[in-house]
């Protein structure tokens, strides 16, 4: 029946369910995106790397609850269709992403502001949780057979577009506003959740023109529904034994590819290389526009090879080269490694700002900034925090150019040292091919896995039985991958190693990857189910 | 093979107590280490680990457990296997 289903057809139901999902993916990552603004806007500003993990803790929040919008959903897709699900999920995810936007900051309401962000976050979690395993369903449920890995593929790009497109968004209004202003309590980083809003209400109305799947249509009209999803899937064995398979042989290994390369990448080069907020997200984009299409190569390739040693292929290249690549990462960005000019005219201005704290009129920090030009064109950007105690606060009370030591106190031991790195031409292009390799990772094991799962499971439980795995690899296994990695990194922390082993974090992704491989290459098998309306 | 799925499936049974120990005993190590300031924060963190992780690790061990009993040895090629 689906076979003979004309081109363009097949083409608007990609389409349409395609625009949806990728709105779904942009509202899940904008929150990501801008993790270390929103710990300073939710939480106290006094608590610095807690205030991080707290924020990643939120991140990961939305991230667990997504297999329970698996269940909940995917339960109501099995029984009441696939196209009004996914219409509703989509409502659920604009309405909490728009509302993100509105929240006001930790100054204003206190411990309100993250309890509310954190309600919205779950809110999104339980939307997303219910939205791909839909769309995937729907799309693979119209797929020619012969096609199906080609054709879901499209919908496995979408989640790297919503990176792309969460990025770019975020981009072009931070390009046209200082970090001030950006960063401000009602700044420039609200408007990518307020966007939302009209996007999912374009996304919408192009899905209100879209029919339920045939195959379930025809279940529909046979009468062949489930009566209860949760039970056939979870309560039978046969099925509860493909789900287990599905995530610890497939899916796990695949959320952590995914969020590694995708995200832990994004969070590495700018927290741990220090590169330049705008440079670390156009390395970011310029690979994920590069790497993008071998979703479709893999997706493609895996319909006339199979999809089992494509996935595991592109986890055992990940186990391999991921501690290589992130130490590339550290050589590309280490200051030693390159030849600072030495003409001082050219190569450092300095200058330092008197700056008086708000409340204690007689604590005053001393704010320099110099930026040091290299040889290769880059240009790293030191600003250097002293702070210093006056014996009297009157010394603020008139403009303050000079301090003498005898009108010091108390001066920091050590000062607090940022540094902001933007990369020359070479170096710049070095870490955009570092992170496209582990994109195209992700492409091979992303690209092919929706046909693999919804050839996993019965047409009457499929929504809820590829869900929910799918959703505890990359919602658990894979969302939690910033979050852990960076705790792993503290924990490795300590007096004499100040800064931690900051590869460290890559044990998680390496170990979790190399469970599933074995599992995945010994218990999987290659053959492709060309019979996916039973 | 199938002798390797199964005896694989007994390191699977015996991996998923392996990982809860060590997670219960990284959070006690953890949490003991943790200052006053950020004791909340830590007990918080592992609280989340632990409620995450634990039912999955019972979910790895179920996986084990079918696999030492072979029910891998034959993956079903159609959705009659599954539901009937």
């Amino acid at each position: 029946m689906n076979g003979t289903k004309p081109p363009s057809k097949i083409a608007f139901v990609i389409g349409a369910s395609s625009v949806g999902t990728l709105i779904e993916w942009y509202d899940f990552y904008i929150f990501g995106m801008l993790a270390t603004i929103l710990s300073k806007q939710f939480f106290p500003s006094d608590a610095g790397t807690a205030a991080l993990l707290s924020t990643l803790a939120i991140f990961a929040a939305g991230f667990i609850v997504r297999p329970f919008g698996a269940l909940v959903f995917g339960r109501l897709g099995d029984l009441i269709g696939r196209k009004h699900t996914f219409l509703l999920t989509l409502v659920i995810m604009g309405g909490s992403t728009f509302a993100i936007g509105l929240v006001p900051g930790y100054a204003s309401i206190g411990w309100l502001a993250p309890i509310l962000v954190l309600v919205l976050r779950l809110l999104q979690g339980l939307a997303l949780g219910g939205e791909y395993g839909g769309a995937a369903t729907y799309v693979a449920e119209h797929a020619p057979a012969g096609q199906r890995g080609f054709w879901t593929s499209w919908i496995q790009t979408t989640a790297t577009l919503g990176l792309f497109l969460a990025l770019g968004v975020i981009i072009l209004i931070r390009s046209n506003q200082g970090v001030d202003q950006f960063s401000a309590e009602w700044g420039g980083w609200r408007y990518p959740f307020w966007i939302s809003i009209l996007l999912v209400g374009v996304s919408v109305l192009i899905r209100m023109r879209m029919s339920e799947s045939p195959m379930f249509s025809k279940l529909k009209a046979e009468g062949k529904t489930s009566v209860n999803p949760l039970k056939e899937s979870f309560g039978n064995k046969a099925n509860f034994k493909m789900v287990l398979l599905a995530l610890f042989g497939a899916v796990m290994g695949q959320g952590v590819v995914w969020y590694t390369g995708q995200f832990y990448a994004q969070s590495f080069i700018e927290t741990v290389c220090k590169i330049e907020f705008v440079q670390s997200r156009n390395i970011m984009l310029i690979a994920i526009l590069m790497a993008t299409p071998c979703f479709v190569l893999f997706g493609w390739l895996s319909d006339k090879i199979g999809r089992k040693w494509i996935m595991l292929t592109g986890m055992l290249l990940a186990v391999l080269t991921y501690r290589p690549i992130y130490k590339e990462f550290i050589n590309i960005t280490d200051a030693s490694k390159r030849t600072q000019i030495v003409d001082n005219r050219l190569s450092s201005s300095m200058t330092a700002f008197p700056i008086i704290d708000g409340k204690d009129k007689t604590k005053v920090y001393i704010k320099k900034q110099e930026d040091t030009t290299y040889l290769d064109g880059s240009v790293f950007r030191y600003s250097i925090v002293d702070t210093l105690m006056l014996k009297d606060s009157m010394y603020s009370s008139r403009p303050l150019t000079l301090i003498f030591p005898s009108m010091i106190k108390y001066q920091s031991p050590k000062p607090f040292v940022h540094v902001e790195k933007t990369l020359g031409n070479a170096a710049f292009w070095d870490m955009v091919w570092l992170v496209f390799i582990q994109i195209v990772y992700v492409t091979m094991v992303y690209g092919p896995i929706a046909a693999f799962l919804v050839e996993m499971f019965p047409t009457k439980i499929r929504y809820t039985s590829m869900s929910l795995p799918y959703h505890i690899g990359n919602g658990v296994f894979g969302g939690l991958v910033p979050f852990l990695g960076t705790l792993i990194v503290e924990f490795t922390k300590s007096e004499s190693h100040p800064a931690g082993d900051v590869l460290a974090g890559l044990w998680y992704p390496i170990g979790v990857a190399s469970i599933c491989l074995i599992i995945g290459a010994v218990y999987l098998t290659n053959k492709i189910d060309k019979e996916v309306m039973d | 093979m199938n002798t390797f799925k199964k005896l694989l499936g007994y390191v699977w049974m015996l991996l998923s107590p392996a990982i809860i120990l060590f997670l219960i005993y990284e959070a006690v190590v953890k949490i003991a280490a943790a200052s006053e300031a950020s004791k909340a924060n830590t007990i918080l963190q592992w609280v989340i680990i632990l409620l995450i992780f634990l039912p999955i690790t019972i979910g790895f061990f179920i996986f084990g457990k079918y696999a030492s009993q072979n029910e891998y040895e034959h993956l079903p090629e159609s959705s009659s296997e599954i539901m009937d």
